[in-house]
């Protein structure tokens, strides 16, 4: 199953790399994000430090969104799902890929992300590691998640409008804990932002396992 | 083939229907003129005969028949439409129920908290459920092949029953202002007796049938359309093999002697 991932992931990855939608698109759509938001906020300092957290992780949630729709659409040429599914590759290995894929994607993003809260938000991380295990565990629950509902709205005609109201929803808990564990990282308190993760571990776990289960009969269903 | 008769509106349905409709109208008698005002929140405190039991029927009557039926959809043992239906009259009636404890629960919090929503952990998860069951009936609305939007419908049910206590989880963690002196909490029932105990058990009840009664309504709505589905699809088909019949008889008796040999078949391919 390993092996099967790494050669999806692989797959998708080159295929991003030829065609930069991830780089040219979704990095550009995401710092455009956090642009309108602080200009809904206004330009005092205040107000937009107690927003940064929240900010970044609504461009993140956006962003997956696009990721999974350019995930799904990699797979929607002709036969291309036929011919995954006839290649012999295990279900839970193409998941794995496919999450793998999109979630290495995301990190990247939130780096930029990162980099654009910064100097747009006028915050600095002073609990640097908080930060990074926060996106790490959030990112392996986005890319499963979103991976899934992909997935689910694969193959339909209106799986581009579809997509966001199913998965936003259901992203609900990461946005909350990513928003409160950055702001403690933001804030220097590392012991208010670790209990949030309590909520991005069990959320990861269970959406992986879920995924490399259901992932073969929506396949089939598809 | 009968277009109307072939489901007929059971008996029993009607029963639970009637029996809900006055459950309710005695609920709304007792809680709004014979019970007494409440003695801590007066009057404000009537919504306790409705809101708890409509929260009641969204989060666990709905949602527990949804989980159950769409887990024995995709058990193959048991695979039937019937579980399918059954799932997604229990999400659509949840919804309802989802939305009308959000708006109950609005009435009873602009006077009592002086806002119309607050951030609360227990409207806050209710809310999110609302907009997930809102996704699931998304889902089920595209037109695909029965068995596919089945499974899928199934798959998605069960994500969101996994979602949920996340949700209402993280949300709690979040933010709890909800309790503390209100009419939902624990030492509620302590204080509650007579009319008002009876009162508030004749909610449940009156609301849990009325819950069945739309179950059934909207499960037969399902089982109509796709017969209507079906004798649509039965009704094009012999259209199209009338049209085919009358173009290939007309071209064999037409006047015309010199016909080309291949033109009736050119003409039923049109």
């Amino acid at each position: 199953m390993w092996r099967d991932a790494m050669l999806v992931a692989g797959k998708d990855l080159r295929i991003e790399a030829r065609s930069r939608v991830a780089l040219w698109q979704v990095v550009p759509f995401a710092v455009l994000v956090l642009v309108l938001v602080a200009f809904a906020i206004g330009p005092d300092t205040g107000p937009m430090r107690q927003a940064a957290p929240g900010v970044f992780w609504i461009a993140v949630l956006f962003s997956t969104v696009l990721t999974v729709q350019r995930s799904v659409a990699i797979e929607s040429g002709e036969g291309t799902r036929d011919g995954l599914r006839l290649s012999g590759i295990d279900p839970g290995g193409i998941f794995l890929g496919k999450a793998a894929a999109v979630g290495l994607q995301l990190l990247v993003l939130q780096l930029v992300l990162w980099a654009g809260v910064t100097i747009f938000f006028n915050v600095r991380v002073h609990v640097v590691w908080l930060a990074v295990v926060t996106s790490l565990l959030a990112t392996v629950g986005l890319a499963c998640a979103g991976v899934l509902y992909g997935a689910l709205s694969a193959g339909l005609r209106v799986r581009d409008t579809l997509l966001p109201i199913l998965v936003l929803p259901v992203l609900a808990p990461v946005l909350l804990a990513g928003s409160k564990a950055w702001q403690a990282a933001l804030n220097g308190n590392a012991s208010s932002g670790t209990g949030w993760l309590r909520i991005l571990i069990p959320f990861a776990v269970i959406y992986l396992v879920i995924g490399i289960v259901l992932y073969g009969p929506l396949q089939e269903a598809a | 083939m009968n277009p109307t008769g072939s489901v007929s509106r059971p008996r029993w349905l009607t029963v639970v229907g009637v029996l809900g409709v006055v459950a309710v109208g005695f609920t709304v008698w007792l809680g709004l003129w014979i019970t007494p005002p409440d003695a801590v929140q007066g009057n404000l405190a009537r919504l306790v005969y409705v809101h708890p039991a409509i929260a009641t029927v969204a989060l666990y009557w709905a949602g527990g028949v949804a989980v159950a039926a769409s887990l024995f959809y995709l058990w193959p043992r048991t695979r039937t439409f019937f579980w399918d239906r059954l799932a997604v009259s229990a999400v659509e009636v949840g919804a309802v129920f989802a939305a009308l404890t959000c708006v109950t629960g609005s009435i009873w919090g602009r006077p009592a908290w002086g806002v119309w929503w607050a951030w609360d952990a227990r409207l806050t998860s209710t809310a999110l459920l609302l907009l997930l069951e809102l996704g699931y009936l998304a889902l089920r609305r595209v037109p695909t092949d029965p068995a596919v939007r089945a499974r899928r419908s199934a798959v998605a049910a069960l994500l969101i029953a996994v979602d949920v206590p996340i949700v209402h989880f993280s949300v709690d963690w979040w933010q709890t202002l909800h309790q503390g002196g209100t009419v939902l909490d624990p030492g509620f029932h302590l204080h509650i007796h007579g009319s008002m105990a009876w009162t508030f058990l004749l909610g449940f009840i009156a609301f849990s049938l009325i819950f069945v009664w739309l179950l059934g309504v909207r499960y037969r709505v399902e089982v109509l359309s796709d017969q209507v589905g079906d004798q649509e699809m039965d009704v094009s088909l012999a259209e199209r093999w009338s049209e085919g019949t009358e173009l290939v008889g007309a071209a064999a008796s037409s006047p015309v002697p010199a016909a080309p040999p291949g033109g009736a078949p050119t003409m039923v391919d049109q």
